[in-house]
Order: structure tokens, then sequence, then C-alpha cells
């Protein structure tokens, strides 16, 4: 492999590894605050590429003139509020109810919201793949030599990082951040403080999922293919990558994702390719064997 | 008679109706038969997964997987290294009742192998983690298999002897469920339930967790095996795509709503499950009905999911389960994790 061939291949993995870790975040937020896996959230991104693939003839051509880059900031946010609403309502209706349940009760719950949007979206949006629209040019970047950077790529890059900023500044400086940090620590106890726990839960699945719609519009950037059964792959591969990083731990699980996606990228890129499915699930099984915790979580011991 | 005369007679009783409902088959309509053959297969499947799953409180999601390498060990055996055995004692009932004898034990033993590579990782994991884990593991499989070209890859393996009968899947199926009960009656077999109801108190007096935990995944894994085998020759075709997740999830189901921890209830939930999806094939295409509940029926996993979801909000311990004492879950402790109930 030639230089100019491994910071291509870099260069790839890394904006995969964006995707993974906006996802990621979602999953860490909602372990760090319920200690459960929301199943349901690698289709939170799909429903996200949908919205992208509805929204964006009906609002692009309102912007005109000057107004031309603020079309994809608005689709952007309007599928954010979406599928934080989504996020939002899905807690209320199956995970709420189940609160004082076994973690199995929850984990089996979250498995059949999953399915129930995976194949509802089939049933809603149809099972053939569609083509995302183009919401931005799609070309590369003059002056980078022999790599090729797109502009999706960047773009990409560019809004994960604002993103990355903005959550890092609600959770560290807010009240409400404050509040979901203490939850996170100890449910019991914030409530006792009078953290309202319920709010807190809605806060987290939103803001989670928020994170998983605008994952969904940049990936269907790179990859503008979409499918209802697209979040599934993705989805899991993010809980790898938050498992990587440490679940719970937000940056935690930006890294993780960044650290999968570039060692995707290159599996994908060598003779082994066919394998690239399996390599997120190898890797999940060896840090749990060696350092359960991940890379920067505290491993918990079991009290009786 | 004692309880345990009454088992033994009725697995005898179980594989002797088998046998004759074999003989007089002859003459039934294939599409039938076929799904009477899924029934069995089914029952296996869903038993044996309840052994882990149930009994013993490790939540697998993946299944399929281990049916995948009973089902792909047994028909490549059979497809590829028949000959010598035919050639030694020649093509009779005797010598394919030994070759296929012998190939599914094959399927069992290398699915139960791969339970045991899946177990050992489960000593250390609890409740979704397991899951998700099982879930990497039915998929690395998948994978594995599309990536072996001699049995087919991504395209499949085909010209399966079709060995399948009435006999062979229901004396499997019965011969599962006697070993699942006698196990869990046994005095050895209590160690199962304890390692559900609670790992640290059963450590505690002496109970070797982590014997029992890789136990029932390398039993439940043989029974699925044998069960894939059974599959392959059944259908004489199978895909890798076959053994998928969406596979794992439908035995799971069949495992909740009998009730995770009751053989009969799981063996009737298989029953039921394999029964209704079958008949919603003909819903779909009743013309009377309106095009939507037509369509419904057409994408059988949003039933599956909405089942799931109203099974865990209205009766979480399934059909015939019990609920678990208060406070116990199944999965693990919740370490810290309850919230208050009305925190509002």
């Amino acid at each position: 492999m030639s230089a100019t061939e491994f910071f291509q291949q870099l260069i790839n993995g890394l904006s995969l590894g964006a995707f993974y870790a906006l996802i990621a975040l979602g999953y860490t937020m909602v372990y760090g605050v319920l200690r459960f896996i929301n199943f349901a959230h690698g289709d939170v991104f799909m429903i996200g590429a949908f919205c992208g693939y509805y929204l964006t003839p009906r609002l692009l051509p309102h912007f005109t003139g000057w107004m031309i880059p603020l079309g994809p900031v608005a689709v952007l946010i309007l599928t954010m509020v979406i599928c934080a609403l989504l996020g939002i309502t899905i807690e209320k209706l199956a995970y709420r109810p189940l609160r004082q349940q076994p973690k199995l009760t929850v984990l089996i719950t979250a498995i059949g919201v999953s399915l129930f949007l995976e194949y509802g979206g089939q049933f809603v949006f149809g099972a053939d793949p569609k083509s995302f629209p183009e919401l931005m040019p799609d070309r590369a970047l003059p002056g980078t030599g022999a790599l090729t950077i797109t502009t999706t790529q960047l773009a990409a890059f560019i809004v994960t990082i604002c993103l990355l900023i903005a959550l890092t500044f609600i959770v560290k400086r807010t009240r409400l951040g404050m509040a979901m940090r203490a939850v996170s620590n100890n449910a019991a106890a914030a409530a006792l403080m009078g953290v309202n726990i319920d709010t807190i839960v809605s806060f987290t699945f939103g803001l989670g999922s928020a994170l998983a719609g605008a994952a969904g519009i940049l990936y269907s950037l790179s990859y503008p293919s979409i499918d209802p059964l697209m979040g599934l792959l993705p989805g899991i591969k993010a809980f790898v990558a938050a498992v990587l990083g440490g679940i719970g731990n937000i940056p935690g699980a930006a890294v993780g994702g960044i650290i999968l996606g570039v060692i995707e990228t290159f599996v994908a890129g060598s003779a082994f390719s066919t394998y690239r499915d399996a390599i997120a699930f190898s890797l999940l099984i060896v840090i749990l064997l060696f350092r359960p915790a991940g890379i920067f979580g505290r491993s918990q011991i079991e009290k009786v | 008679m004692k309880y345990r005369h009454i088992k033994k007679l009725a697995l005898l009783a179980a594989i002797i109706i088998s046998g004759l409902a074999s003989h007089f088959s002859g003459g039934m309509n294939s599409y039938y038969l076929q799904i009477i053959i899924f029934i069995g297969i089914n029952v296996t499947l869903a038993v044996s997964l309840n052994l882990i799953n149930g009994y013993t409180g490790q939540f697998s999601l993946g299944h399929a997987g281990f049916m995948a390498i009973g089902a792909y060990v047994s028909a490549y055996l059979s497809t590829e290294h028949s000959a010598v055995l035919f050639k030694a004692l020649g093509t009779n009932f005797f010598s394919i009742t030994l070759l296929f004898v012998a190939v599914l034990m094959a399927g069992g033993v290398a699915a139960s192998i791969a339970g045991l590579i899946v177990g050992v990782p489960s000593l250390r994991l609890k409740g979704d983690y397991l899951a998700i884990v099982t879930l990497g593991f039915g998929e690395i499989i998948r994978v594995l298999i599309q990536n072996t070209d001699a049995v087919g890859g991504p395209r499949g393996y085909s010209g399966i002897a079709s060995y399948t009968t009435l006999f062979w899947t229901y004396s499997v199926a019965a011969l599962t469920i006697y070993i699942v009960i006698s196990l869990i009656d046994s005095t050895y077999g209590r160690g199962f339930l304890t390692v559900r109801d609670d790992e640290v108190a059963a450590e505690a007096v002496g109970i070797n967790t982590t014997r029992y935990k890789v136990t029932a995944f390398v039993l439940g894994a043989f029974f699925a095996g044998v069960a894939g085998g059974l599959y392959a020759h059944s259908t004489t075709y199978i895909n890798p795509s076959g053994f998928d997740f969406q596979r794992s999830i439908e035995i799971v189901i069949m495992v909740i709503l009998g009730g995770m921890g009751s053989t009969a209830g799981v063996a009737f939930a298989a029953i039921l499950l394999t029964l209704l999806l079958e008949y919603l094939r003909f819903v779909a295409g009743y013309e009377w009905l309106p095009d939507l509940v037509r369509r419904i029926a057409q994408n059988r996993v949003i039933i599956y999911s909405l089942v799931l979801i109203a099974l865990m909000l209205l009766r979480p311990q399934g059909l015939f389960g019990r609920l678990p004492r208060r406070g116990i879950p199944i999965g693990g402790s919740t370490k810290g994790a309850k919230l208050p109930a009305n925190s509002a």
C-alpha cells in the first residue's frame, strides 16, 4: 500500500468513523442514564435518512439566491427535531412503562421496537432501495493533490465536529447536562436531590436520537442508496464503537467510532474485504473479553 | 407409576407415533407435510433455546448460527462424503439410516463446539451485552459460511438428499423435550435455575455457575445443530441468508411467547407461531380483506414486533411462564439502575 493509498483510506475511514461516532453517542448517553441498550437506535438513524429523503425536495426550492447554503442546514435541523421527537415518543410508549421490570424485558421490547421501525418502514416507504436526493453538490475538493476529499466528506466532518462541540457544551455547561450526569452517576440520589428523572430520560433520548438523525443525513450524502433496513448494521457497529470507547462515556463513544471506522475501511480495502461485516463483531468480542470497560471506561465492582 | 416412568413412556410413545405417522404419510400433500416437519424442527429449536434463555437466564440471540453450523456440516458430509459409506454397505435402508444419524450427530457436535466457544465469553457478560455478543457470533458464522466456497458461499448449497421424515423430526423433538425436562428436574439440573435466579447466591452456596452456563450453551447448540441438519435434509437447499438475525429472533419470539422457562409453553408457542405464519400467507391472498390488512399479513415481521412489544408490556412472563420473584431480574443484576417508580 502506497502512502497516498494509505492516507486516502485513512480519510475514508475517518468519515465512516464520524457516522459511527454520532450514532454511538446516542447509545452511550442512553446507557448512561438508563443502563440499557436501546436496540432501536440504529433505526432512528434510518428514519433520519428517510426524513432527509422526503424533506429535501420540499424544502430546498424555498431557499434561493444567497439563502441556498441554508437549505441543507434547514433539512438537517428539521430532521434532527423529527428524530428527537421520535426518540422521546419511543421512550414514553415502550420503555417508560417497563422501567421497574427486569432489564431483559426492556431489551426484548427494544428489539420489538427496532423490528417495528424496520419493517413498518418497509411497509410505509417500500422495501426497495431509494436514491437519496442531492442535498449538496458532491465533488472532489481542489488542491488536495493525489488524495480525494469530497465536499460531502468535508461537510460530514464539519457537522460532526460542530455537533460534538454542542453536545459537550450541553452536557458540561448546562443545568440539564448537569442533571444528566447526575442521573448517570446515581439515579436514586439524583432523584432525591430534586432532579426530575423522567424529564432527563426524555431529554437524553431526544438528544441521542437527534444525533442519530443527523448521522442518517450525513451517511446518505456519502452512501446515497437508502432502504428501511439500512440502520441495522451501522446501528450494531455503532454499539460496538460505544463499547470500544467505554459505554456510558461520551468522548469514548466518539473515539471508538473513529477507531472502528478506520479499522473497517482498512479491512475493506485489503484482501479480506468480504469479511468486513465480521470485523466489528470480532472486535466487540475481543474487547469484551480483555477490557470489558472499554478504552476510557472504568470497571464497576458488582455489589450484592 | 412414578413420574420418571411416565416421561420415558411418553418419549417412547412419541417416537412410535412419529414412526407410524411417517409410515402412513406417503400420500400426504407435500406442502402440509413440509409444514408439519417445520413445526417439529421449530419445536426442537425453541425448546433447546429455552434451556439457554429460559432456564439458565443467559439471553442468546444467535441460535440461528448454531442451526446454520449443524445444517451446513451435516449437509456437506451427507452430500460429499456419503459415497464411501454407500460403497461399503450398498444403498439400502440400513446404510441411509446410519448415514443420516451420523451426519445429524456430526452437525450437532460441530454446533456444540461453537456453543462452547460462545459459552466461554458468556461467563463474563450479562444481559444485553451477552445478547449482542451472541448476535455477533451468529453473524460471524454467517459471514464465514458466505466466504466458504466448498459449500457454495453466498449462492447457497443445493443438491442435499431429502432424508428428513416425520419420524426423524418428531423423534428428535421428543428427545429434546425429554432430555431438557429430565435435566431440569434432576438434582444437577436445579443448578441451571439457580444461575438464572441469583448468580451470586448460587456461587456462594458452591454451585459452579461457569460450568452450568457453558453446559447450557453446549447442549442448546447441540440440539440446534441437529435441528439444522433436519432442516437442510428437508428443504434440500440451504442458503446463508436463511440463518440470519431474523431467524434467531423468530426462535427467541417462540421462547418468549411460550414463557421463558416453560418447556411445554415454548413447544406450544413454536407450533402456534409456525402455523400462524403459514396461515398469514393465505390471509395475504384473501381478496375480500381490505388492502391494508393483506399488506400487513404479507409483512410478517411487523406482526412479530407488535407481538413482542405487546407481550412485554402486558404479560412479560409469556403465555405459560411464571413471573420471577420481584426484584430479581432474569438477565442479571440491575446494578443500581433501579429508578424510583414515580420520581415526577
